[in-house]
């Protein structure tokens, strides 16, 4: 399937400055790895031994993937899959 | 020239240094920057005496927060009472209890003008000119309020479904009013996308660091009420879970700059509503981080935040300090914003009593300690959610004006209403 991934803009340096990065994958989690792989960058950014590091969240057509199916969440084509910092608000 | 004692901002998950701009992130981990101060310098400059020369409000920490040089708004913000609460204390059972009364916060009567006066000072500083944020109500008063009054434009995201009042209070201000059908969370999230989008100063996302030191100044106030000492117990409520951080680190911070004799050593107990409870579920079940709650269901909104950025910090302090957190229901958080009202004539908003009611409830399980000195921190204004009270108070007795009607109804069965 063909997502596209919004980086935030500050991470925009790790991935040549791009706002969005288009990746071919099935689920959430495959669409982070397909990123990783073309902006290596974003791998330690991202996770911390395998694990969504705790201050990223992700969110797939604006809902949450912890309230889908963490990083197994099915993705349709041309869904929008969002890196969103999750130190804002309160 | 700049007077700051800031010496960058510091990932609180790495530790690595940035320099002092609007981002809120560590670009290596995602991790909350915060400000780093250099407290030795503070220690030789500033003394008690220095200090209390200084009009009350939260400018006479000036040294502690993080603008550069003279603030530029929210001149007057702070400097609320701390009252002996014996009567509440009383129906409560605290023998040694006090009430830090930011209801009545000038100028829009909540604890964020605190950290608003902070983030849209140093909004002046980076030269924004449109500022924003995402709120459950007291902010976006404060926002847009504060933001009036320095020549600032203002975007304000709410859940549609907020308070009347807390809506009123905000248009009134002239700030672009923008209902969010949907979550906090949820407006959280699309003010993350827009903040970075446009560049714009939002007070809790890019301008986060700074706006969150402005909530020390609530410990640095309790601290300096008590005479110079801090509480053993303080009652804080949770939404986002950064006050209750800020206020052990504004003790902490006193210490070290040697206006503090003893090392705190406050239990810190976090206040929830059972509708909205990640942070307290997270520390009565042992839990290293909060889950998420999706569909926040309670008249507290000013708390409803499912998913609070500072929750892990929060149950780590609350855990750290041998603390712990408890949640009330809607009626319980009714009947302890009547209790406070009349018995210390503080009308709290629904978060007041949210606190009120955890305190009742701690006490009552043996998690708090009856003579331990005790500070209570109430945060909102009760005028601003009246529509919670509904049905909870009398209507006023309507008569004529005559005597005779009057007396018909004092000799009656019901007292006249006190409305």
């Amino acid at each position: 399937m063909a997502v596209k991934v919004q980086i935030p803009t500050p991470m925009r340096p790790h991935t040549g400055n791009l706002p969005t990065v288009d990746v071919s994958a099935a689920t959430a989690g495959e669409a982070l790895r397909e990123l990783c792989k073309l902006h290596p960058a974003m791998e330690q950014r991202l996770f911390d031994n395998g694990q969504l590091r705790r201050f990223v969240n992700i969110f797939i057509n604006d809902e949450d993937i912890r309230y889908l199916e963490n990083l197994d969440t099915k993705i349709k084509d041309s869904d929008d899959l969002a890196i969103i910092p999750a130190v804002a608000g309160g | 020239m700049s007077t700051s004692f800031v010496r960058g901002m510091k990932c609180r998950l790495c530790a690595k240094i940035y320099p002092v701009t609007p981002v809120n992130f560590c670009q290596d981990d995602f991790g909350p920057l915060e400000i780093d101060y250099d407290y030795d310098a503070i220690r030789a400059v500033l003394s008690k005496e220095k200090l209390e020369a200084r009009s009350f409000n939260m400018w006479r920490y000036q040294e502690l927060l993080p603008t550069d040089g003279e603030p530029t708004v929210g001149l007057h913000v702070g400097g609320t009472p701390l009252v002996k609460a014996c009567r509440l204390g009383q129906a409560l059972g605290f023998n040694n209890l006090w009430v830090k009364n930011d209801a009545v916060n000038f100028p829009t009567l909540s604890f964020k003008d605190r950290v608003v006066a902070v983030a849209l000072s140093k909004a002046k500083e980076f030269g924004l000119t449109t500022v924003g944020c995402a709120s459950t109500g007291n902010l976006a008063n404060s926002v847009a309020s504060i933001a009036a009054s320095a020549g600032l434009k203002s975007f304000i995201f709410i859940p549609a479904d907020l308070e009347k009042a807390k809506v009123l209070g905000t248009s009134v201000y002239g700030a672009q009013v923008i209902g969010v059908k949907g979550t906090y969370d949820e407006v959280n999230r699309l003010c993350t996308q827009v903040a970075f989008k446009y560049g714009w100063g939002f007070v809790n996302i890019n301008l986060r660091p700074f706006y969150a030191e402005g909530s020390k100044s609530m410990g640095f106030e309790i601290a300096e009420q008590l005479g110079w000492r801090t509480p053993a117990q303080v009652v804080v409520p949770m939404a986002g879970g950064a006050l209750i951080g800020k206020i052990s680190k504004g003790f902490h911070e006193l210490h070290r700059i040697g206006l503090l004799h003893d090392a705190p050593t406050t239990k810190f107990f976090g206040a929830q509503a059972s509708g909205c409870s990640p942070i307290s579920t997270a520390v009565k079940n042992g839990w290293d981080s909060h889950r998420p709650v999706r569909k926040p269901n309670t008249i507290c909104k000013s708390l409803a935040i499912g998913d609070p950025a500072d929750g892990y910090f929060a149950g780590k302090l609350i855990r750290e300090s041998g603390g712990w957190a408890e949640d009330v229901s809607d009626d319980e958080i009714r009947d302890a914003m009547i209790l406070l009202a009349q018995t210390e004539g503080i009308f709290a908003e629904t978060a007041g009593g949210v606190t009120v009611a955890a305190a009742m409830k701690l006490l009552q399980q043996g998690k708090m300690d009856a003579d331990a000195e005790t500070v209570l921190c109430i945060t909102g204004n009760g005028l601003k959610t009246s529509e919670a009270m509904a049905n909870k108070v009398p209507e006023p007795v309507v008569i004529g004006t005559s005597l005779q009607e009057f007396e018909a109804i004092h000799q009656g069965h019901r007292e006249p209403a006190l409305a």
